[in-house]
Parts: C-alpha cells; structure tokens; sequence
C-alpha cells in the first residue's frame, strides 16, 4: 500500500528447495532472516519493506510543513507526536529490511538515485489545516487497512514491524477524524474546508492499495509466498466499506456519486480512480514529487557532516579507550 | 571505511520484574546514542522502565540448520514433565 506496484521478482532455484520452501508457508510458519529463502523472495520483499520505508519518512513531509501552522497548541503537540511516530515506523522498516543483507544507506541511496519508489499519496500537497486532518482519517486508514493485513505476512521482522506500526497507527487515524470532527461541526466556512479536503484527497487515498491486481502474475506470486495477504481490490473494497459511514456521520457530501450501497453485493459500489493520473504521478508528474525529492536529498547532504562527525567521533573514543587499557 | 553508523539490539524491560525483552534494532555511532535512539524509537508510549543495547555485530547465533539436533532431542524426553507421572489423587496435590 505504502508499497505499490512492487514487482515481484523471478527465482530459478532448486525445484526442491523451493518446494520445502512454500510448503513452509502453506504450513504458515514465519521465515526468519538466516532461513534459506528464495533469492525472488529476498529480492521482493527488499523492494516492497524498502518502499514502504521510504514511504514513512517522505510521509513526514506534507505533515511537517503544518506543525508550526497548528490552530492551537494542543493540535501541534499531537501532530508533533504522530510525525515523530512516522520517523519510528520508517526505522522499524529499514530495521527489517536489513535482515535481508541491505543497508540502510544503501535505501536512502537507492531512493534519491530515482531507482525506488514511495507511495504516490505523498505527492499530493497539504494545502490547508483540513488537509492534514484528511490525511490523518483517510491516508492513515487507508495504509492501516492494508497494515493490519500484514501483520500476517510470512517474513517474520516484517510481520513484527506491523504489529508495532498498527498499534500506534490507530492513534494517528483517530486524531485526524477528530480533528475533520471539529471542522465538519464547526461553522459553515469550516464545513467547506473540510468537504474540500475529503473531496480532493479521496482518490489520491484509493490509488495508494494500486490498481487492481486480477491480471498481475507478480502479484499471483506475492499472494503463494504470503508477501502480501489480499488483492488490491480487496483492500480497497474494505476501506470504501469503513469509510463511507464516517463520512455521512460527519454530515458531509460523499466525495464520489458512484458510491451508492449494493444489497446484493453487501459492499458499497464506487467509482474508480483515474489511473492515468496514478501512472502519471508514479512517474514523477504529481504536484509534489519533486518538491519531496529535493526535500529528502537535501536532508541527506545536510546531515552528512552530523553523521560522519558522529562516528569520527565515536572511532577516537574507542581508540583512546583500547590505548588505556 | 564505510561511514554508516552501526546497527546495535535493543532490548527493553517493559516493568520491574520483568526480563528485558528483544523489541528491534537501530543505528548510532556508538552506546551512548544507541541508548538514546532507543528511547526515542522503542519507549514513545511508555514501554520500559531500563534499555539494554548491544552491538548486532556481537550476537551470535545458533544455525536454523542446527535446529534438528539442537532441539529435537528434548522432544523425546516426556518424562522430564511432570504430566508424565501419574500420582494416585489419595496422595493429595504434589
């Protein structure tokens, strides 16, 4: 989710191996880092944790431009939290990634050299202070329905790494709700503000589960190797499910006239969104990818001097402490 | 020489009384900040009351190869449980 359009790479290994392998799985037993794996399931699951990593931390971004904006001083203590915890949740993810034999440096790098991808969500301006309560309700619902998902994915550090990320994600979801609560209830202008935000950031938040994945081969091998749980229109399907109802409790417009309840079905029909826009944005063309880029380059040349004085620092110490002893 | 920081283990003691538990890793140059990092990264909400980390590079571990005749053996030892004794219900609870 925070991880789109991962392609899941080919293995060639021995026939045997590979079956002991996914009978593992089937027996839904949890791979750890020093089990045999096939080199297709490290290399998917690199790209996917990476993603979802990068993800996090460029996540930062449209919210950390409104904390010194925050209508009140309590709005800009919780939003300092819930940033804090997105910084958190990057960490658990690269953690888990590197029990695959990649550094962390080498992901950061790797992202700012264009050749790995963050959620397209992240591209999508914070325009005002209803925004930053939409992405809380509707970006952060939307990644905890594909999260708690994975809480059941069979690599063991990245099941883990969820269940610590659900746990503190609910607490991000409420907030914003509360803080969209406060505007839908509040005067008319406010009530505006907020319908202008769901309504703007509705399918930028139904593109982050990805296109339907009935036809992707890649995705077919995923689901054998339990990477991921559901399909895409699954996950999407239940977060239209749980949202709707939240928003007509806040008395505001439905953002799409195509969602319109099916009895038979026993889900809420919808309009989907326009891929072309998706692709578009994927490809570098949404309002913010560069802007977020440039951000995360920035932050890292600036830091380089910290980081590598830091550890100048730390070598010096632990030789002047090998030479008195 | 590769300027990454190094990645150390934390584990945290969620309460007095309990063991300190495994709860994830992190970089830092050197102790002192991996203690500090972990306070930020694993204790937000209150999950500890004592830190302990250890460089990664320290553990050692035992082989998932290893598993059979590491741990298999115990298997075959039921008698070490104390199910495996029947004791008349005369005798009271033992």
């Amino acid at each position: 989710m925070y991880a789109q359009m991962v392609k899941s790479e080919a293995t060639n290994e021995d026939p045997a191996l590979l079956a002991a392998f996914q009978a593992r799985i089937d027996a839904g037993e949890k791979i750890e880092p020093k089990d045999w794996m096939p080199e297709g399931y490290r290399q998917t699951l690199i790209r996917q944790i990476g993603q979802h990593a990068h993800s996090e931390v460029v996540g930062q971004l449209p919210e950390g431009n409104w904390i010194t904006r925050a209508p009140t001083l309590e709005r800009k203590a919780i939003l300092l939290a819930k940033v804090q915890d997105e910084a958190g949740h990057g960490l658990y993810l690269y953690c888990a990634a590197e029990t695959l034999g990649v550094s962390r440096d080498d992901l950061t790098e790797a992202l700012l050299a264009g050749k790995m991808k963050y959620s397209s969500i992240f591209n999508y301006p914070t325009l005002n202070w209803a925004d930053i309560g939409a992405v809380g309700w509707l970006v952060d619902g939307a990644a905890i329905v594909n999260q708690v998902a994975l809480q059941r994915t069979s690599f063991g550090p990245y099941a883990r790494a969820m269940v610590r990320i659900c746990k503190e994600e609910s607490f991000h979801a409420r907030q914003g709700y509360h803080a969209i609560m406060q505007m839908a209830f509040g005067t008319p202008e406010q009530k505006a503000m907020a319908q202008d935000a769901v309504n703007r950031l509705w399918f930028p938040a139904m593109m982050m589960f990805g296109p339907s994945d009935k036809d992707s081969v890649h995705s077919a091998q995923s689901m054998a190797w339990k990477i991921k749980i559901n399909t895409n229109d699954e996950l999407r399907q239940k977060f239209v499910d749980q949202t709707v109802p939240q928003i007509l409790y806040l008395g505001l417009d439905l953002p799409d006239p195509g969602l319109v309840w099916n009895e038979a079905r026993g889900h809420y029909d919808f309009t989907e969104p326009d891929w072309s826009e998706f692709y578009d944005v994927l490809k570098g063309n949404g309002p913010c990818n560069a802007d977020r880029m440039a951000a995360r380059q920035k932050a890292w040349d600036d830091g380089a001097w910290f980081r590598d004085g830091l550890m100048a620092h730390a070598r010096k110490a632990a030789a002047r402490k090998m030479a008195a002893e | 020489m590769s300027n990454e920081w190094p990645l150390w283990e934390v584990f945290i003691r969620g309460q007095h009384g309990l063991n300190h538990r495994h709860v994830g890793s992190l970089h830092a140059p050197d102790a002192e900040l991996a203690i500090r990092h972990a306070r930020d990264v694993y204790t937000r909400r209150n999950e500890g009351v004592s830190i302990w980390v250890v460089p990664s590079a320290q553990i050692t571990a035992s082989a998932p190869g290893d598993k059979g005749p590491l741990f298999e053996p115990s298997n075959a030892k039921v008698y070490r449980h104390p199910t495996f004794y029947d004791i008349p219900d005369e005798v009271g609870h033992m």
